[in-house]
């Protein structure tokens, strides 16, 4: 058997064979061909970028290489000079939030407070906060809508702002093949926009439909970019990962307030740490008729909504 | 060892010398696929530089076309079981012959599955997280994970599976047990393993009651042991037709008692998931009112559906009846029976769950021609592969190419 095999030449073998040659030919013509939209491409990862190792493996040094990158990065597209840090989660903080549902007018303030803050695409729209105008006398939430317009509050109406409920049990964070999302020590739920492959996974899993994916470059005014930016939070998404509220932890972290929070004229929406038991926040769990939404799907959220007695 | 390798790429090689031979029709049909293939790729190459904006897809149906065929061909992949179970467990020889055209079809299913999730992926380029060890695997927490592991394992399986024994046939030595029977009785496990891991895949989550259903995965079962033998009883007379290899018709009857069977099953399990839905009646039965009325004036998939509900019909019916003992009902049977599925186990099943939306949106999908040309250059590229084996295969098989053949050209 170790004789080599060699085909026998023919008079047809000739004629086989420059049949076969113009094949190949063609086929390579039509593959090149076939590729010709690649020329395009405007957003390869550099080798750095495509060999970046997942955030919580990145070493203090790794992690100033990185910010001085996409510092640099979004300088050179929008020409301003961002403000990057990474601030890590504080010791004896696990955040939680209440919102008022007596009180919300259906504003939307929030929504484009929360698009400001977060350097959210402009176009398409990505916006982490939806509000559902509710029929009174109903929690189903197909009975609502997401685009109603004119004056708000409506009469019939009640208002339910839904964001990412930074679950205890978050199925977003089960679902990810590649764990590029997982809860902070301070209960946020994070993205490693970095390491995300985009499979969609999370979008499926979650019930409050709180994520968002850039399905393209997503594009935002260059007057219009917040420069005070985190690291795992609002700096600028790539195309193709996911994204979603992380309670402004860019903001929170250090102190301040969520902009949703900030930005809301009827003070219905409520921040602070669930551990200390002087907060405002441990306040309203106690004092106040307090709800989870979808309670049933078991995902303990640490959004709560409440109402005045 | 060196010289097994010398021999073993010998034979490969002289396997895919055979490739490049054949009448004015196998070239017409490699040339066909290959046109449709490039232009699938032609739309990837499209949708890589744009992103998937490219699609019909969005926040609220975050899962399309392409996660759809996904779930139809891994039941199409595990269904080379049903033939392996009765050679290898039964000892029944009637499919004997026809055991490895269904491994190698498994083969050329699982790669497209393969093919169909990586175009679903927003950053391929990322591929590499999910290889365990250097990339960082949620294993055993998602069931993703799983996924991936379970399809390349049972790729794996096949490929080896199919390597020794059509080398065996070549060398004309019996081939060692040790060497095929374990792999064999684990492609079995297996088999039905990446079923159940993609059903659990849909069933474990809370937040979409369409899917959170323990009978999910019993329902890939049936319909996967339909539309996989029904492919294949397809698939055999072709090959029969075009090449000298011999298959009985007998062994197409018992293909027929396979199809037969699952499909009643099939149909059943559905009648089992319709009748919790619309008579409990309770806000969980959304999505299958979608489905298959319609909601909110919103009526996408129920021409579809319907579609599929006629195709199964008429398909159990002449699966059921004497009728389909002759070839060409039976062969009408199985063509009704995998569109049915294709559309009933594909959008039927991933679209639904997705509509309304948790927060009660309706937003419909509708794929874009961009998906189409996609979702069609891989189904012609599997096709082209499938082609390929079994153009390697069949002259083995049939004793024309041996270690001592001279080569025809």
């Amino acid at each position: 058997m170790s004789e080599e095999w060699k085909p026998v030449e023919d008079g047809t073998g000739i004629s086989r064979r420059a049949f076969l040659a113009a094949a190949a030919t063609a086929a390579v013509a039509a593959t090149a061909a076939a590729l010709a939209p690649m020329k395009d491409i405007a957003d390869l990862p550099s080798l750095e970028e495509f060999l970046r190792k997942h955030y919580t493996e990145l070493t203090p040094a790794d992690k100033a290489a990185i910010i001085a990158r996409i510092s640099e990065q979004v300088e050179k597209k929008y020409g301003v000079k961002p403000n990057l840090t990474d601030p890590p989660p504080l010791d004896g903080v696990e955040f939680g939030y209440a919102l008022n549902i007596g009180r919300c007018v259906g504003c939307r303030k929030c929504v484009f407070a929360c698009v400001d803050e977060n350097n959210q695409s402009r176009n398409p729209e990505i916006q982490y906060i939806r509000v559902l105008e509710m029929k009174k006398g109903s929690i189903d939430v197909e009975s609502s809508t997401t685009e109603y317009e004119g004056e708000v509050p409506k009469k019939d109406s009640y208002y339910m702002p839904v964001q990412c409920q930074q679950c205890r049990k978050a199925p977003c964070v089960k679902a990810c093949p590649v764990k590029a999302t997982w809860q902070e020590p301070d209960g946020v739920v994070v993205i490693d926009y970095n390491w995300c492959i985009g499979c969609r996974y999370c979008i499926a899993a979650c019930p409050y439909g709180a994520r968002r994916f850039n399905w393209q470059e997503p594009h935002i005014p260059a007057d219009e970019l917040n420069p005070e930016m985190g690291l795992l939070s609002n700096r600028p998404r790539p195309k193709g990962v996911v994204e979603k509220c992380h309670f402004c932890l860019h903001r929170t972290r250090n102190g301040k307030y969520p902009a949703c929070v900030e930005v809301c004229p009827t003070g219905s929406r409520k921040f602070g740490n669930l551990l200390d038991p002087n907060s405002e926040i441990s306040n309203i769990l106690q004092n106040k008729r307090v709800y989870v939404l979808k309670e049933e799907v078991g995902t303990l959220p640490r959004f709560y909504y409440y109402f005045d007695i | 060892m060196v010289q097994h390798l010398k021999d073993y790429s010998l034979f490969v090689r002289r396997c895919a010398a055979e490739t490049i031979r054949g009448d004015w029709r196998y070239f017409l049909w490699m040339t066909a696929l290959t046109g449709v293939a490039l232009l699938g790729l032609n739309a990837y190459c499209k949708q890589f530089v744009q992103g998937l904006t490219i699609t019909g897809m969005s926040d609220q149906v975050s899962w399309g076309l392409y996660i759809a065929n996904f779930t139809f061909l891994v039941g199409m992949a595990a269904a080379a079981v049903m033939l392996v179970v009765p050679v290898y467990i039964y000892k029944d020889e009637t499919l004997h012959d026809v055991v490895i055209l269904g491994e190698l079809l498994a083969v050329a299913v699982i790669i497209m599955c393969l093919l169909f999730v990586t175009v679903d992926l927003g950053r391929p380029d990322r591929f590499w997280h999910m290889v365990p060890g250097i990339g960082k695997f949620n294993w055993p927490i998602s069931m993703l994970s799983w996924d991936v592991i379970v399809l390349n394992v049972y790729l794996a399986l096949n490929a080896h599976i199919c390597g020794y024994l059509v080398y065996m046939v070549y060398c004309k030595r019996k081939p060692a047990p040790m060497w095929y029977i374990p792999f064999v009785f684990t492609a079995i496990v297996w088999a039905f393993s990446i079923h159940t891991v993609t059903a659990f895949l849909y069933v474990g989550l809370g937040g979409r009651p369409y899917w959170n259903s323990a009978i999910i995965a019993p329902r890939f079962l049936a319909s996967a042991f339909t539309a996989g033998p029904g492919f294949l009883i397809l698939t055999l007379q072709i090959i029969r037709r075009v090449s000298k290899y011999r298959i009985d018709d007998k062994a197409i009857m018992m293909l027929r008692n396979i199809v037969q069977v699952s499909m009643i099953i099939n149909v059943f399990l559905l009648f089992c998931e319709l009748f919790k839905e619309f008579y409990t009646d309770s806000a969980h039965v959304a999505s299958a009112k979608y489905l298959f009325f319609g909601l909110h004036g919103h009526y996408g998939l129920v021409p579809w559906i319907w579609t599929a509900m006629v195709l199964d019909l008429v398909a159990l019916v002449l699966l059921v009846l004497p009728l389909s003992r002759s070839l060409k009902y039976l062969d009408l049977a199985c063509v009704l029976a995998i569109v049915g599925i294709w559309i009933e186990k594909g959008m039927g099943l991933i679209i639904p769950a997705f509509v309304p939306s948790p927060l009660g949106e309706m937003v419909e999908y509708f794929p874009t021609l961009n998906e189409w040309l996609i979702c069609a250059g891989i189904w012609a590229f599997g096709m082209l592969l499938y082609t390929l084996f079994l153009k390697m295969t069949l002259p083995v098989l049939t004793g024309e190419l041996t270690p001592d053949s001279t080569p025809s050209s």
